[in-house]
């Protein structure tokens, strides 16, 4: 599904990722850990080309979209993020948090649809006529809100939120803000989604109902790559773990294997300090 | 005391037997639009000049967008309104043959003008607002330009409100000079009633009145206006 080849990263004169591969499988639920500055965070926003990538490719749904040719808003709809601040809008209510991002791309698509049926109409009509060409299907802009306003409700309800939707984040707890952006990032039916330090900002007390939120979606077979210091999480729910450090991927393993039975010199001592 | 008082009988008499509250009325008109106009093309020029200072820079387009909006702004904001009034009125148009009365020039100037000004207030706000914001936004796969529209130019506003709100302040005390162009603005209409009656001591007193509860109607209409914009910061 995600395929980084040779992914290359600096800010300026520092190198912060030097070469990195990883092959992220559908179904997978790859968990990155390393140490402060290692790069993890770096490395999942080059996944999503919220940093852009100095080289190296990610082939994502066979497009390399390291390439800056792409549209990369496209490819970002397929591609969740989670924040360890939450990053909800805070402009907008609950519900319509979750519903913005469908409810737009829907009307731009519309939009497209529109002109292209237009310039059809209007050059192309022998074509059309001999059915070598076909309208697009043109929904109505209601029914666009109406199903994206009913999925959002369907999202809240099962974050046991619903009687949130109306209020603005800021009145929400952080366990629920973190509760909501996952969500939103569903609201868009995303391939998969990208999780940097999603329990990091919380509360110890609210650190539980995040992470089972993820469990649930992991048992629905979400991919995933997530990037978090929860090392019990990691051993219960992943199916790849991936130490990086230095700018490299310096081991990759099976959660048991790698827990278990770690190879690199500074993977032992890193889990030396935080198990 | 007698003497102040024969000078309102005198300001009366002029202001209202020989209308003089039209003339009044008509500045008051035209100081408001050009303040108001103004303002409204200032917002405009200067939200799309903020948005150009704070595109990301690799690319060449924005690099030479970014260089003549800084002109722009280095001028505007470098040489008095007088300057520009006079400029626009007296050099530029007459030599373009296009004819423009004062109050039309003053209404473009002040919008230029203040689209400078508001630019720097526009890129603060914008500034102020927490990257994440744009993060979250193209990270669900909005783009650039929409996240903006929706997300963070919504928020800067609601930061830059009062700033905003100054601006118009100072925008209408400096309409005072559109006299210059030969508009009549509050300032050129009590100045008339004063040369009609050879008297200027209540004109004037009366004009400055009119000034003052005009900035604190406006003030009070920010506040009002903060209040209900505060929706989003607490419990609803
Ligand atoms: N926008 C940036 N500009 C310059 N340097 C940056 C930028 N972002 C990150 N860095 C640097 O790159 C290195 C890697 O940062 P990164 O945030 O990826 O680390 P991390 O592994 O996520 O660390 P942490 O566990 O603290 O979150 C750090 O040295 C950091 O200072
Ligand atoms: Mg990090």
């Amino acid at each position: 599904m995600i395929d980084v080849i040779n992914l290359r990263k600096n800010f300026g004169d520092k190198e912060v990722l030097k070469g990195v591969d990883l092959k992220v499988e559908k179904g997978d639920r790859v968990v990155v850990i390393g140490p402060s500055g290692s790069g993890k965070s770096t490395f999942l926003r080059c996944l999503n080309c919220m940093e852009d990538p100095n080289g190296g490719q990610i082939i994502f749904n066979g497009v390399d979209i390291a390439d800056m040719s792409v549209d990369i808003n496209l490819h970002r709809r397929k591609m969740g993020m989670v924040f360890q601040h939450f990053n909800l809008f805070n402009n907008k209510t609950v519900i319509d948090n979750i519903m913005l991002a469908p409810v737009t791309v829907a009307l731009q698509d519309r939009k497209k649809a529109l002109r292209r049926n237009f310039f059809l109409k209007l050059f192309k009509a022998k074509a059309l006529k001999e059915g070598k060409v076909s309208l697009s299907l043109v929904a109505d802009k209601n029914v666009i809100k109406q199903l994206a306003r009913e999925n959002a409700e369907k999202l809240l309800k099962r974050i046991g939120l619903e009687d949130k939707a109306e209020v603005y984040p800021s009145t929400l707890s952080g366990g629920q803000k973190q509760r909501v952006a996952i969500v939103r990032s569903l609201a868009m039916n995303p391939d998969v989604i990208l999780f940097d330090e999603p329990t990091s900002a919380l509360d110890p007390e609210m650190v539980g109902e995040v992470l089972d939120l993820m469990k649930q979606l992991a048992k629905e077979g979400m991919t995933m790559v997530i990037v978090t210091h929860e090392m019990g999480f990691a051993r219960e729910v992943a199916t790849k773990v991936v130490f990086i450090d230095e700018g490299v991927i310096k081991e990759i393993a099976p959660p048991e294997e790698f827990f278990s039975n770690p190879k690199d010199a500074r993977l032992k001592e890193f889990l030396s300090k935080v198990l | 005391m007698g003497n102040f008082s024969a000078k309102v009988n005198k300001f009366n008499d002029i202001f209202v037997n020989q209308n003089g509250y039209v003339t009044v009325l008509n500045g008051l008109k035209n100081t408001l639009l050009i303040a108001v106009i103004g303002l409204l093309i200032g917002f405009v020029i200067g939200t799309l000049i903020a948005t150009v200072r704070v595109l990301p820079k690799y690319k060449r387009l924005p690099r030479v967008l970014n260089g003549i909006c800084s002109f722009y702004v280095a001028l505007f904001r470098g040489t008095p309104i007088v300057a520009q009034l006079l400029v626009f009125y007296y050099v530029l148009f007459p030599l373009i043959g296009v004819r423009m009365t004062g109050v039309q020039v003053a209404l473009l100037v002040f919008g230029l003008n203040s689209g400078a000004y508001v630019s720097e207030i526009m890129r603060s706000g914008i500034q102020s607002v927490d990257p994440g914001q744009m993060e979250g936004g193209r990270s669900v796969g909005l783009s650039f330009k929409t996240t903006m529209l929706m997300i963070v130019i919504p928020q800067a506003i609601k930061n830059i409100l009062p700033t905003l709100g100054n601006e118009f302040i100072s925008l209408i005390k400096e309409t005072s000079v559109v006299s210059f162009v030969g508009a009549l603005d509050l300032y050129m209409a009590f100045n008339y009633i004063g040369s009609n009656s050879y008297e200027f001591m209540v004109p004037y007193l009366v004009m400055a009145i009119i000034y003052i509860i005009l900035v604190l109607l406006i003030s009070l209409g920010i506040k009002l206006m903060e209040r209900s914009l505060k929706k989003s910061d607490r419990r609803n």
